[in-house]
């Protein structure tokens, strides 16, 4: 029944041939040979096999069981009874037959007496009567006349032959005869009596055939038994087996008999069942359960079991009939089955979960794009405005003008830094920032940033820069995102520092352990490869404050974005943010790692670990060399080896506008100078502080020093005080008169004090850039199709104070280049004919091979009689400059890709264009 | 003659601020207005009049393209936008610049429809913001033949 219904249930499946419960190759030989499992032949032929039982049952205590127990005797009384009832018939029909033969004899006799009676009369014989008993007279009467009344019937007859002999011989001869058929019959009786008697023996036969008949059901029982997969069998009140039907085959009888289960097998699941069978006992309830056993014996296997008490005729608990299935494969199917459900449910679980985070992934993506757009179309027009404000600035104002102006700039200033932020943070967050590697010299770097910021600084704070001798004067790395991550966390120190000093410490360090770990073979590999020409040197770099410092549990979410330590400090000092996360997203880009430590009111230091590569050593002492006599070398030699930095904060910061030099993102326009000593550009410091410290820095007028670009016209070597002289003299008085001035004003008179300072630099800037144009004057193509856009962009050069040429397509530009030389390109991306990225393509085809084979090639005509001119021209990398309406992620790419170098998004604005011509043109 | 340069130049920047807050114009103008010096007395009205020569044109290439019912080019009107774009942003023509934008989208997206309802905007917007600025200059230039000076507006 049970494996019926799991049959039904596993029907999809493979249905597959039930294995023996047992394994084959178990059991002893002696045991095999009895095994008939599977009978040959069908079950017609049930008669001729023979059947060997397999049953195992102590033959002497069998006969009790089944006396004493209801099936045992019913079945037994069954049988007597219809023995008995055979027999009975048996019987009956031999007492009818007996009956029938008793009335015939019955009539024989009863003739005979007739016939003796008649003899008897025939003789006369007197006839005793009681003579004095009148009844008997009476009697002798009714006889004698009933005599008389039968003699006179007769009295004829024998009147007539009473007299002759031949009468009585005849009735002689007559009653011999009839004597003769008398015992004729008799004997007769007897031999039907004694055949009678033979089939009454002959009658046990029936008998004999019904226990053939029993034997043959015993035997189709057992046949069937024998190949049902279960186990059967009887135990005790003390859980004995008395009986027990398809055993394990290796267990012998004597093994099992009279044993509990417990004492038979070892393992998992006996206890159970034996437990099982025992409630069942105690409950008298026939019960089933499942059971898995994992027996030494047999390993693992389930079985169900069906478990019923036994009771004897009085109602006795006697035992426990046993039945046992074997279903480990439909209970391995089954937990298959379950699993499999299971599984489901969980794929589809976690399919709904995945499509409810990519749901999320791309609304934040949307987001994300959208800020970023959002971002750019702001930027645009904004930098438009500082642009103007700045060209303003350069123009003649009053007093009250320029104050506005300047607070005009400097939010302005703000909303592009926080706007360029969101931009660089959704740049690394989409992976499309791209990591340039080139040389630079970190000390410059430090110098650079914290010259900057002492530039803008508002407060009493001494800026420091401290470089260990053992970092290298050039390394290879990102220089414009280390120069950002610096700017970012020196600005955040100066933020957050209201007295003290706040300082960049750089050293090296052997490579970090979260490094080392993960990626310890490749980076052997590479020293081996490289180790004669480039190294790995990491370095740490701290950027230290005495501010305010973080409360520790404000910690954790210090980089995440648009968090800030409480919203206190966001009301007090403003800001996105955003600034520390894209440090650490920055650094960890480059492969590094940024962290913090701090104490609230002690201060906190920033720590960015990074590796960078390094040129041969052989470069540095080269450097060294350099270094050591430069007595009249330019002025980099003094950075290349400077190890210590100090901006201290000079009473009344001097502001002055530095010109175009500086390519830095905070109010370039602007530089503090803050040297003690120092003249700079004809300006005076306090003289009293004049006590020689040639380790200080100096700060030159808006970097020039860095940029080294205008090294010809002022030529400022800070430690040769002759240099001086370049005609700036005429400053002097005024410089100091507005030293004087701004020493007795706060902040609002900074800014009086500047419109003087803006008016002198300035003219003095002019100089400079006539100088540098009537030594070289930068060609410049701008590849336009909009004439509108070429109007304003050149009315904008010319502010600049830059002419350009104009190619209207690719293939001007093309014609244009292949004619004359050029120092920078500006090449709108999307124009007709050949558009910006393609003809970018052919010029950097043009500057490997010499030709414009490609060009030709893609159907641009070059005249060849220009070609000869062509192939005088210095190959060097012409700088082109894509102008796209689109500044987002890819189009950038894009134009990196072809062989732009960089890019100006479009409306192009006097600020881009100034910054732009400042990093190309030199 | 001092009030009537002062009620000029009042009146010069009330129309200019409205123009920006009306959303005809954008920052861009500003700068444009940055790049007048000395030298180039009247670049704006330069670039202005380029400006709108620039729209007529390619709005009339527009309208014809789009005139060949069924066979509509959508690459030319495609192109002429483009540039009209580069044009609009360039002389910080916010409106027009946000019709072309719309104008591209329906363009690339082939809506005939949309193509044709956004190019009457252009066309409509374009002749408002060219008569407005017509007025502004007229303003400036009545400022100048009063011998004031053209104020500065700060938006």
């Amino acid at each position: 029944m049970v494996c019926e219904m799991e049959t039904d249930q596993i029907e999809e499946m493979d249905v597959e041939v039930l294995s023996s419960m047992w394994p084959e190759d178990v059991g002893t030989e002696a045991d095999k040979q009895f095994n008939v499992e599977k009978p040959a032949g069908d079950l017609d032929t049930l008669k001729e096999v023979t059947i060997e039982t397999r049953t195992i049952a102590d033959m002497t205590r069998l006969p009790n069981l089944l006396n004493s127990t209801h099936q045992g005797s019913s079945q037994l009384t069954n049988l007597v009874k219809q023995w008995e009832y055979m027999q009975d018939n048996a019987v009956r029909l031999l007492k009818e037959e007996l009956k029938n033969l008793d009335r015939q004899r019955e009539e024989a006799e009863a003739k005979e007496l007739k016939i003796i009676e008649e003899y008897k009369f025939e003789s006369n014989e007197p006839e005793n009567v009681p003579v004095l008993d009148e009844t008997s007279d009476l009697f002798r009467r009714f006889r004698q006349k009933k005599r008389d009344a039968l003699v006179d019937s007769k009295k004829i007859e024998i009147y007539e032959e009473f007299d002759t002999v031949a009468y009585w011989k005849q009735k002689a001869l007559s009653l011999e005869k009839m004597l003769e058929a008398s015992t004729e019959r008799e004997r007769r009786l007897m031999e039907k009596l004694s055949e009678s008697l033979k089939t009454m023996e002959s009658q046990s036969a029936p008998v004999q055939e019904l226990t053939q008949n029993l034997k043959r059901a015993e035997g189709f029982l057992h046949f069937i038994l024998q190949n049902a997969p279960i186990v059967m069998g009887h135990q005790d009140k003390d859980l004995r087996y008395l009986f027990i039907y398809n055993k394990y085959p290796s267990l012998r009888e004597q093994d099992i008999l009279g044993k509990t289960d417990v004492e038979i097998f070892h393992g998992g699941g006996v206890k159970e069942s034996e437990d099982f069978k025992r409630e069942v006992l105690e409950k008298g309830k026939a019960s089933k359960r499942e059971i898995t056993f994992t027996t030494d014996l047999f390993g693992s296997k389930t079985f169900l079991i069906y478990v019923e008490p036994v009771y004897n005729k009085a109602g006795e608990k006697i035992g426990i009939n046993y039945m046992g299935m074997e279903v480990t494969d439909q209970v391995v199917k089954r937990e298959k089955m379950a699993k499999l459900r299971e599984d489901n449910a969980v794929r589809k679980a976690m399919e709904s979960e995945l499509n409810k985070t990519i749901h999320i992934t791309e609304e934040t993506m949307r987001a994300k794009q959208m800020l970023a757009t959002m971002s750019h179309e702001i930027r645009s027009p904004l930098s438009g405005v500082v642009g103007m404000a700045e060209i303003l600035s350069t123009t003649k104002l009053d007093k009250e003008q320029r104050q506005l102006l300047n607070v005009m700039i400097s939010s302005g200033d703000l909303v592009l830094q926080l706007i360029n932020d969101i931009l660089d943070l959704s740049k690394v967050e989409s992976g499309v920032m791209r990591l340039e590697a080139t040389k630079f010299r970190p000390r410059e770097v430090v110098k650079h940033v914290l010259q900057t910021a002492a530039a803008s600084l508002k407060k009493s704070l001494t800026l420091e820069g401290n470089i260990a001798d053992d970092v290298p004067i050039e390394v290879v790395g990102d220089v414009l995102r280390i120069r950002q991550i610096l700017t970012n966390l020196i600005s955040n120190a100066i933020k957050f520092t209201h007295e003290g000093n706040v300082g960049i410490k750089l050293q090296v360090i052997s490579e970090p352990s979260f490094v080392r770990d993960n990626a310890l073979n490749a980076d052997t590999e590479e020293h081996e490869q490289n180790g004669l020409t480039e190294t790995s040197v990491w370095i740490c770099c701290d950027v230290w404050d005495t501010g305010i410092g973080i409360p520790e549990n404000a910690l954790p979410c210090l980089f995440k974005k648009y968090m800030q330590a409480s919203a206190d400090h966001a009301r007090k000092y403003g800001g996105t943010g955003l600034g520390l996360a894209i440090c650490k997203q920055l650094v960890e880009l480059m492969g590094g790692q940024l962290t913090v430590t701090s104490r609230v009111s002690e201060g906190s230091t920033f720590t960015f670990i990074l590796p960078y590569k390094v040129g041969r050593s052989d470069d540095y002492s080269d450097d060294q060399d350099e270094f050591s006599d430069m007595a009249d070398q330019q002025s980099e030699p003094d950075d290349t080896a400077e190890g210590y930095f100090q901006f201290k904060p000079l009473l009344g910061s001097i502001y002055s506008n530095g010109g175009p030099g500086i390519s830095n993102d905070f109010l370039p326009h602007k530089v503090m100078l803050t040297s003690p000593i120092k003249l700079i550009n004809g300006f005076v410091a306090d003289p009293s502080n004049n006590t020689g410290q040639s380790e200080m820095l100096q700060l030159e007028n808006g970097g020039y020093m860095d940029e080294s670009k205008l090294e010809t016209s002022s030529g400022h070597c800070p430690e040769s005080a002759h240099q001086y002289e370049n005609g700036n003299g005429r400053c002097f008085s005024k410089e100091s008169e507005s030293c004087s001035s701004s020493q007795a004003s706060s902040e609002g008179g900074t800014l009086e004090m500047e419109s003087e300072l803006t008016v002198s630099s300035h003219r003095e800037e002019e100089k400079a850039e006539t100088e540098v144009k009537e030594t070289s004057k930068p060609k410049i193509l701008l590849v336009e199709d909009n004439k509108i856009n070429i109007m304003v962009a050149k009315s904008m050069m010319k502010q600049l104070g830059h002419t350009m040429d104009i190619a209207n397509n690719g293939v001007e530009a093309i014609t244009a280049i292949n004619s004359s030389s050029y120092d920078l390109v500006l090449m709108d991306v999307c124009m007709p004919v050949l558009d910006g990225l393609k003809a970018t393509r052919l010029i950097r085809s043009y500057e490997e091979t010499g030709n414009w084979n490609a060009a030709i090639e893609a159907g641009v005509d070059i005249s060849t009689s220009e070609n000869e001119q062509v192939c005088m021209r210095p190959t060097n990398r012409l700088p082109i400059i894509a102008m796209t309406a689109n500044t987002l992620a890819e189009s950038s790419e894009e134009c990196y890709a072809n062989g732009m170098d960089s890019f100006i998004s479009k409306p192009v604005t006097l600020q881009k264009l100034r910054e732009c011509l400042q990093q190309y043109l030199h | 003659m001092d009030t009537l340069i002062a009620q000029l130049q009042r009146q010069f920047r009330d129309y200019t601020i409205s123009l920006y807050h009306q959303g005809f114009l954008d920052d861009q103008f500003t700068e444009l207005k940055k790049l007048q010096d000395e030298c180039s007395p009247d670049f704006v009205a330069e670039v202005v009049t380029l400006f709108f020569e620039d729209c007529e044109k390619l709005i009339s290439n527009m309208a014809r393209a789009l005139d060949q019912t069924g066979n509509v080019d959508f690459k030319l009107v495609g192109s002429s936008v483009h540039q009209l774009k580069g044009s609009s942003s360039s002389v910080g023509a916010k409106r027009v610049k946000g019709l072309c934008i719309t104008l591209k989208e329906c363009c690339d997206t082939q809506n005939y429809e949309g193509c044709v309802r956004c190019l009457q905007q252009v066309d409509i917007e374009y002749k408002t913001l060219k008569a407005k600025l017509q007025d502004l200059f007229n303003l400036e230039q009545q400022i100048v033949q009063a011998g004031g000076r053209i104020p500065q507006v700060d938006i």
